[in-house]
């Protein structure tokens, strides 16, 4: 127990490994459960940012380059045409069908 | 306690609050004003990284863009024009289960691992090398990103002014 305390008071690299496994599972859990596409959206959304702290994480501790930042600018582009995308199909489907609920979507065309 | 200790655990507290508040908020406006400060927290977590160029680019980005599409996305496809905004849950109890075990195994296996980890180089500014790496080693994924933003964000454009056919 007290090597956990120890561990707790000298945050490092593995303190944000852990933060970006909550926030992984946290991501995961809204995409399970929630019904509606845009809650998924927030959900990946997450997913991406965990993701991106454990580049840049590992960009700082383990390795003395800068590499891990920039694969971590790529996901953020990435994340940008996706969340773009992903919203104008959401708005389309919406004008369709009026409905976001993503168990209600189960037809390809009208 | 240093203050790298108490920063790092004020913005770790935020990420992860305002994530537990995105994800278990039944009213989906709250959450997504509560991404507002996970992302925030993050772009905080960046910053005690070293990693000033991302922090700012998280905050442009997400904060100023895909958070600003989100709340469009939200109050375009809901028929209430009142707060009251609710959306629905289903399986909560099985997917808490999995992805806990998830968080616990991924943390356990963080936690016990030794890494190996190299002594801090002392950086002052990370955008000129960031960009001398864009420019060189990573010049091709560079240039791909930029058309494959371009052709979403056209495509974006296309697919959500498409107007409905009279059929």
């Amino acid at each position: 127990m007290s090597d956990f305390v120890l561990w707790l008071q000298n945050p490092g690299l593995s303190h944000f490994l852990v933060l970006s496994a909550i926030l992984f599972s946290l991501g995961l859990f809204a995409i399970l459960t929630r019904r509606n596409a845009i809650m998924v959206l927030m959900g990946i959304e997450l997913i991406l940012n965990a993701a991106n702290i454990n580049f840049v994480a590992f960009s700082r501790y383990a390795a003395a380059t800068l590499d891990g930042q920039v694969v971590a600018i790529f996901v953020i582009i990435l994340a940008a045409a996706e969340a773009a995308i992903a919203l104008a199909i959401v708005l389309n489907i919406y004008q369709n069908f009026n409905t976001v609920n993503v168990d209600d979507l189960n037809k390809l065309r009208d | 306690m240093s203050l790298f200790n108490i920063i790092f655990y004020v913005f770790a507290v935020m990420t992860l609050a305002a994530g537990s508040v995105v994800v278990f908020s039944r009213n989906i406006v709250r959450s997504a004003f509560a991404l507002l400060f996970a992302f925030f927290g993050v772009a905080g977590l960046y910053v005690l990284l070293l990693a000033d160029f991302i922090a700012v680019t998280q905050l442009l980005v997400y904060v100023g863009g895909i958070l600003v599409l989100v709340i469009f996305g939200v109050m375009l496809t809901q028929r209430q024009v009142s707060v009251d905004i609710k959306t629905g849950t289903l399986q909560v109890w099985p997917a808490l289960i999995v992805t806990a075990a998830l968080a616990g195994s991924l943390s356990a296996i963080f936690y016990s691992t030794e890494w190996k980890t190299s002594p801090l180089v002392d950086q002052t500014a990370t955008a000129p090398k960031l960009g001398e790496m864009l420019l060189g080693d990573y010049l091709l994924p560079f240039e791909v990103a930029s058309v494959v933003l371009l052709v979403a964000l056209i495509g974006a454009a296309l697919i959500a002014r498409r107007e409905k056919k009279a059929s």
